[in-house]
């Protein structure tokens, strides 16, 4: 969905959240870039704790201490949302940017009504008196697919099953018309037949409203079917970045090379699963050099001594392909042999 | 190393199960009467032979970990038989009872609350050695390394506790404390979908190699159809404490017959973005175990119900050779 030519939405340069725990510095996130074009869905995938879900909590500047944003820019809509003020900034939310998280029944407030809890979007943000917002978050709830919406409004979060709670979450999310919609793991804690309507109706909101979507997730699978750009995430940084097609089909970056070959395919059964050895590097102490350096089996069939040394920038490899990834500069042009 | 996995003995069964049937109650009002049953396992038959793994796969709430747990007696049946090579697990008491534990082991999903934080991890995979006596103090112990050593960690961790381990750590902890007994068959509850999928696919393979190592029997318990067929000689498929459909691996993917695996399998998202298919979208939600649909479960549900299927509850037939399922449309 991405013009090329488009300026981007939402531009993210050098993020660096920290948190100052007792136990050290934790660099969850640690110089992240990436763009968001209008209408397009960018997928930020990673295991857990490389940093996706702290990036979008600073994006919306919802870090709490010990967190802190220590460094970068979020660019918006001409401003940068880290410089303006705590009350402009509760104007974006909700307005100009929502969020949905992956427990929905944990987002939602058990002592209030599905309905009133919509409907007071509309009371904070736009003033509108008690019976039109609640008459707004039904027309909201039909939107999102909840059957029976007039009776259903009158519910409370328990009374709903993981599924409905996400589309009340939804329907709160966009009740503004949002630019921009993060959603943070939206289908992880859904069985299966329930992420597939849940993803089903994010794809045709954001065909509906040109919503773009910033989808965070572990899931390649949920990534190949959502996204039209991804952001691969290690250790609190981008690896990798391209649009989905090439991302799959040509990989750069050792790590999104492993995590691809490491998930099993329905359909595809194979005798054993290429595995990445080792595991995430601590985030208080943290690897000289790249940090995917010690689990990489590319720095050691190449015999790299940089890896280890000096970190590599994220570069672009090919148009609109970026990897950081030290074999690509050594090797110049010839990248054959790591995709093949 | 054998074959004994991936070509199963056919005649032998290990594990037989017999119209098993867990129904909870429910109680409520000042006495705690009881008001309601959910019926987490209704009537469920199947068997496992030695040396295979059989997956199950199911949502939340279809009674896949009851079944598990109720073959291992840690939660008592409600009806129905179980047998483990040819002995009547119910029947069994005291010493029996415990003989027939040793033989058969769990391995938990969550490897942050499944072992004791208070014990360092080599007591933990001790511990069944104690209860059961087995050899000196230091026979153990030899034996503790040699399961450490077996599922990849290093003698140093036997005095480390839980929490100075990651969770892919842990999970081979517990696969370590499920074989130092030797088992002869291991129920696997979702043992990696707590797991990054870096590590999974570490811990899997393991799985596997331990099979063929030790010639183990499991069931395999999971939400995620792509694990399930990746392990699995045999698939069940669950659906609201009814078993759907059973048969082979391979057949199950190239010919699903009940509209529900149908289901299940086109609401995978296939990490290829090049392939696009027609999705089958169930329409609402899992109904309640606790008042669940006449006739066929999952009528209200189906894009291909037909009358008689809230009606009449369809029976679990063998429609082709190895290859079950129940469903009024199909055969």
């Amino acid at each position: 969905m991405k013009e090329q030519s488009s300026k981007p939405l939402l531009e993210v340069h050098n993020l660096k959240t920290y948190f100052y725990t007792e136990d050290g510095v934790v660099k969850a996130v640690d110089g992240v870039d990436f763009n968001v074009y209008p209408g397009e869905v960018l997928g930020l995938v990673g295991e857990s704790g490389c940093g996706k879900s702290v990036t979008s909590f600073s994006i919306m500047r919802l870090v709490t201490p010990p967190g802190k944003i220590i460094e970068g820019e979020v660019l918006f809509e001409d401003q940068n949302l880290l410089k303006i003020s705590e009350d402009d900034m509760v104007h974006i939310r909700g307005n100009r940017i929502s969020m949905i998280f992956q427990q929905p029944q944990s987002s939602l407030n058990p002592v209030f009504k599905a309905g009133d809890q919509i409907a007071e979007v509309f009371e904070i943000h736009e003033k509108t008196n008690k019976e039109k917002s609640w008459s707004e978050a039904v027309d909201l709830l039909k939107l999102v697919g909840i059957p029976d919406a007039p009776k259903k409004a009158s519910s409370y979060p328990h009374e709903m099953s993981g599924g409905q709670a996400q589309r009340v979450m939804i329907a709160m999310g966009l009740a503004l018309k949002p630019k921009l919609l993060i959603a943070d793991e939206p289908t992880t804690a859904l069985d299966v037949t329930i992420q597939a309507q849940i993803l089903d109706l994010i794809r045709a909101l954001r065909e509906k409203l040109g919503t773009s979507v910033i989808l965070i997730t572990h899931d390649l699978g949920v990534i190949a079917e959502m996204a039209d750009r991804v952001a691969v995430m290690y250790a609190g940084r981008v690896v990798e970045q391209s649009d989905v097609n090439t991302l799959f089909e040509k990989p750069l970056h050792p790590y999104t090379q492993g995590l691809i070959a490491s998930i099993p395919v329905l359909g595809k059964v194979q005798q054993r699963l290429d595995v990445i050895p080792g595991s995430v590097p601590n985030l208080v102490n943290l690897p000289p050099g790249c940090r995917f350096a010690p689990r990489c089996r590319l720095r050691e069939k190449y015999n790299l001594t940089i890896c280890t040394e000096i970190e590599p920038e994220l570069d672009e490899i090919a148009p609109d392909h970026f990897s950081r990834c030290w074999l690509y500069v050594t090797h110049g042009e010839h990248t054959a042999p790591l995709v093949a | 190393m054998s074959e004994s996995q991936t070509h199963p003995d056919e005649d032998k069964n290990l594990v037989r199960v017999e119209h098993l049937r867990k129904y909870f109650p429910v109680r409520g009002g000042v006495i705690q009467r009881v008001v309601g049953w959910v019926q987490a396992v209704d009537d469920v038959s199947f068997t496992i032979k030695d040396g295979e793994t059989l997956g199950m796969v199911g949502e939340s709430g279809c009674g896949k970990t009851t079944v598990g747990r109720t073959m291992l007696r840690l939660t008592e049946p409600s009806g129905g038989q179980i047998f483990f090579s040819d002995v009547d697990v119910f029947s069994l008491k005291g010493r029996g009872l415990k003989d027939m534990r040793r033989n058969m082991q769990i391995i938990f999903q969550d490897p942050y609350a499944s072992l004791d934080p208070r014990l360092p991890i080599g007591d933990s995979i001790m511990e069944g050695l104690r209860i059961h006596n087995i050899g000196t103090p230091k026979e153990r112990y030899g034996v503790v390394l040699d399961m450490l050593h077996k599922v990849g960690l290093e003698e140093y961790h036997a005095h480390r506790y839980p929490h100075e381990f990651s969770g892919g750590q842990r999970q081979r902890i517990g696969i370590a404390r499920a074989l130092a007994l030797q088992p002869k068959f291991i129920v696997c509850d979702e043992p990696v979908s707590a797991l990054d999928v870096s590590i999974q696919s570490q811990v899997l393979n393991l799985l596997k190699d331990l099979q063929h190592e030790f010639g183990l029997t499991y069931l395999f318990i999971a939400h995620n159809l792509s694990v399930v067929e990746h392990i699995s000689d045999r698939v069940a498929v669950m659906y609201l404490g009814k078993m759907v459909e059973l048969t082979d691996r391979e057949e199950l993917f190239r010919s699903p017959l009940h509209p529900y695996t149908q289901a299940l399998m086109s609401a995978i998202p296939i990490p290829d973005p090049k392939i696009k298919r027609d999705r089958i979208i169930l329409k609402g939600d899992v109904p309640s175990p606790l008042h669940p649909p006449s006739g066929c479960r999952f009528h209200p549900r189906c894009p291909v119900a037909i009358e008689h299927c809230s009606v009449q509850e369809p029976p679990f037939l063998e429609v082709s050779q190895g290859h079950h399922a129940a469903c009024w449309r199909v055969g």
